[in-house]
């Protein structure tokens, strides 16, 4: 939807992608080194499990390049284990802390609320546009 | 420990999602293999995946994405096609992130219709979107109140 409207998107795929192509000792993503839990201190404290502080040296970089962000919450789909769900909540507090433009959203249930979602996000990606001019 | 090699340098895959009456995984492959030049298409039951340079992909998509405008998504993908850590070949069942695009392929049939609604949409009409639910939560003041108002 974000490219559709012409912007660039900044997903998980792409952090993973620049990882896995990266030649090393390990093999990534499935071992996360003990370099990436250090690397994930300069969003989270050192007493977070290292789990959360691993996957933030994939978010972090992303999270500050970020110019804006969009929010889909109360997702049917699980966020898998504990450490990817308190990722999610510590992702969407240092997006709120970072002063950026947020839509917040929720999964459209149907299709009049399809309509609507995607208005809300070509309104916010249009307004984006108009003071980035 | 042995070093790590890493296949398809260079290269970018996205998956190509197609939910359509109008336009089965089959056509896209069809029509993706005839623009395809060098990069690697794979067929799967959802749609596509295509790997390649980065710019050889992007015009792909955006050819394919003017077959079904509202009923093709795309997304990107870390993992090459057939990667062994990933692909269902090596691991047996689904392979890992299948299901959440089962979650998703549930949800773009409305998406779609929003996208086709929408440009019949009256354009100076404030969006009224779905918001998350707030559910009310204890706030901490309230339970140190009750804390401190507990009769042993």
């Amino acid at each position: 939807m974000v490219a559709r409207f012409g912007h660039t998107p900044i997903g998980s795929a792409r952090a993973i992608r620049e990882r896995i192509q990266t030649a090393g000792f390990d093999s990534p993503p499935l071992q996360m080194t003990p370099e990436d839990a250090k690397k994930g201190l300069r969003w989270a404290a050192v007493e977070v499990p290292s789990g959360v502080r691993g996957r933030m040296s994939l978010y972090g970089p992303q999270i500050e390049e970020s110019e804006a962000a969009i929010i889909i919450n109360d997702a049917d789909l699980a966020f898998g284990c504990m450490g990817c769900a308190r990722t999610n909540e510590l992702l969407v507090y240092l997006i709120r802390k970072k002063g950026i433009p947020v839509l917040e959203l929720r999964y459209p249930a149907d299709e009049e609320e399809g309509t609507e979602f995607v208005a809300a996000i070509h309104d916010f990606l249009r307004d984006l546009g108009e003071k980035n001019e | 420990m042995s070093s790590y090699k890493p296949t398809y340098q260079g290269t970018v895959t996205k998956y190509v999602f197609v939910e359509s009456p109008y336009t089965t995984p089959d056509d896209l492959a069809s029509l993706a293999y005839e623009i395809s030049d060098q990069a690697m298409i794979k067929e799967t039951c959802f749609g596509l995946q295509v790997t390649g340079k980065e710019e050889d992909v992007e015009k792909i998509i955006h050819q394919l994405r003017t077959r079904d405008p509202a009923h093709i998504f795309v997304k990107d993908r870390g993992f090459p096609p057939g990667d062994p850590r990933r692909c269902r070949a090596n691991l047996g069942g689904a392979r890992p992130g299948y299901y959440g695009h089962e979650f998703e392929m549930g949800i773009i049939k409305k998406i779609s219709k929003g996208i086709i609604n929408f440009t019949s949409r009256d354009p100076g009409k404030k969006a009224n979107p779905p918001v998350p639910q707030s559910d009310a939560r204890l706030d901490a003041t309230t339970l140190t109140k009750m804390m401190e108002a507990e009769v042993p």
